[in-house]
């Protein structure tokens, strides 16, 4: 181990001076990558098991949500993200059998889908900014530019509710609880007594809204009597998960290019192409990952 | 294509190559399977919905780990680590589940009250 890696003999450029043999670099690094891959299984599986307890708890938000993600957008860019996958897969092999020529293709090709798919995606956010369907509390800011019908003469479904805390109690009317008589309202819900954690019930008290003959489901959400409770959150997750997602196809594309100038400069032949192998390994938990969302989001 | 193929096949010193032919077969599964997901999705089978999409999923998933990921050919090791992630995170969802169902009948209605402050405004 004192003599330096230029001078050993069988102790090829590729091969880091740490390491006797090829097959060791090549195993460490690929089980290296290995445990990376889970680590990013369970990063994802945390937001996982919140869209489970989420659409678990409010699968209405989930039904109504999805119908304004794009599912044409959302399976074109499924495939786009296979054919990608593809392409990797096939300049993997190129690397590993000394095709140079292959592999900046397969490279290429990759990258292309990497930018389609990012490019999808910006289309799909822009038009939901546009919107105002924005996570959170921003939801339900007065949306400036919009596509969908929005008439300023509607009232927004919800507005001048009032939540009203009150205490274990029997009544079932305004006059019975008390309250001021100059609010105007409506009662809808009364949660009964005994329900729910004790003295903490709810009562939702509402103007009366106006029915009308609008066609529901080219309305602005916002104004869509139909709009489930706390509809951000399905955005919200949306927002969340796809995120992430999209920000690992972003670092796909470093990547990517990172491999390509190795390529070019001609780096990899086939006794040394792990770095080929283990971007296309992270390439494919990328495209693995986007499997289930697509599904989970678009499809419901 | 037909000059490669003749190449030191499924042997080189380290990794397996995976024939161009069995890459080009998966892929198109992929495909077809994408094709399957967003035609069952047209009909309503009620619960069974997010199962058949899930079920097709997970195909489409091992296709991608065993053939594109190598996985098939690869140490059982690096498929022990793998299988163990996804076997923790089914874990973590089902145990969050058996909570989130107990509690679903004693939700408040209506929107949370910040919800309800924003629309108050936007109603003006």
């Amino acid at each position: 181990m004192t003599t330096t890696a230029s001078t050993t003999h069988d102790h090829p450029d590729f091969l880091a001076h740490h390491w006797d043999t090829p097959k060791q670099q090549f195993e460490a690094g690929k089980l290296g990558m290995w445990l990376f891959l889970a680590t990013e299984v369970l990063l994802f599986g945390g937001l996982f098991v919140g869209y489970a307890v989420w659409r678990g708890n409010h699968p209405e938000l989930f039904k109504f949500g999805s119908q304004y993600l794009d599912t044409t957008m959302g399976a074109i860019n499924t495939v786009v993200l296979i054919l990608s996958s593809l392409t990797m897969a096939w300049a993997v092999t190129c690397a590993q059998r000394g095709n140079r020529k292959g592999l900046i293709i397969g490279l290429l090709l990759t990258l292309a889908g990497a930018g389609g798919f990012l490019g999808i995606k910006y289309f799909e956010y822009s038009h939901k900014f546009n919107e105002g369907w924005f996570p959170g509390a921003y939801f339900y800011d007065k949306p400036s530019d919009r596509s969908h019908t929005w008439d300023d003469n509607l009232p927004v479904p919800g507005a001048g509710q009032l939540v009203v805390p009150v205490p274990d109690t029997e009544a079932r009317s305004i006059e019975e609880l008390g309250l001021p008589a100059d609010i105007l309202v409506e009662l809808s819900t009364v949660v009964p007594p005994g329900q729910g954690p004790s003295g903490l019930e709810e009562l939702a008290l509402t103007d009366t809204v106006h029915t009308d003959d609008h066609a529901e489901h080219e309305m602005h959400a916002l104004q869509r009597e139909d709009r489930p409770a706390n509809a951000h959150m399905f955005f919200n997750i949306y927002f969340m998960m796809t995120g992430l997602h999209g920000l690992h196809v972003l670092g796909g594309v470093g990547v990517m290019i990172w491999l390509l100038i190795g390529a070019v400069k001609g780096r990899f032949n086939e006794k040394y192409f792990t770095p080929v192998d283990l971007g296309g390994l992270y390439w494919h938990i990328v495209d693995l990952i986007w499997i289930f969302l697509f599904p989970l989001f678009y499809l419901i | 294509m037909a000059s490669e193929s003749s190449q030191h096949e499924g042997h080189p010193e380290v990794g397996h190559v995976v024939p161009v032919r069995i890459l080009f077969v998966t892929g198109m599964g992929l495909l077809a399977l994408t094709l399957l997901t967003v035609w069952a999705a047209s009909f309503d089978f009620g619960n069974l919905n997010i199962w058949i999409a899930l079920a097709i999923a997970v195909v489409k998933g091992t296709l991608v780990v065993m053939f594109f990921m190598h996985l098939l050919y690869d140490r059982p090791f690096h498929g022990i680590v793998f299988v163990s992630s996804l076997a923790f995170v089914a874990l973590f969802i089902s145990f969050a589940l058996t909570d989130t169902f107990e509690y679903a009948g004693d939700l408040d209605p209506g929107d949370a009250p910040k919800v309800v402050e924003k629309l108050n405004v936007l109603g003006e």
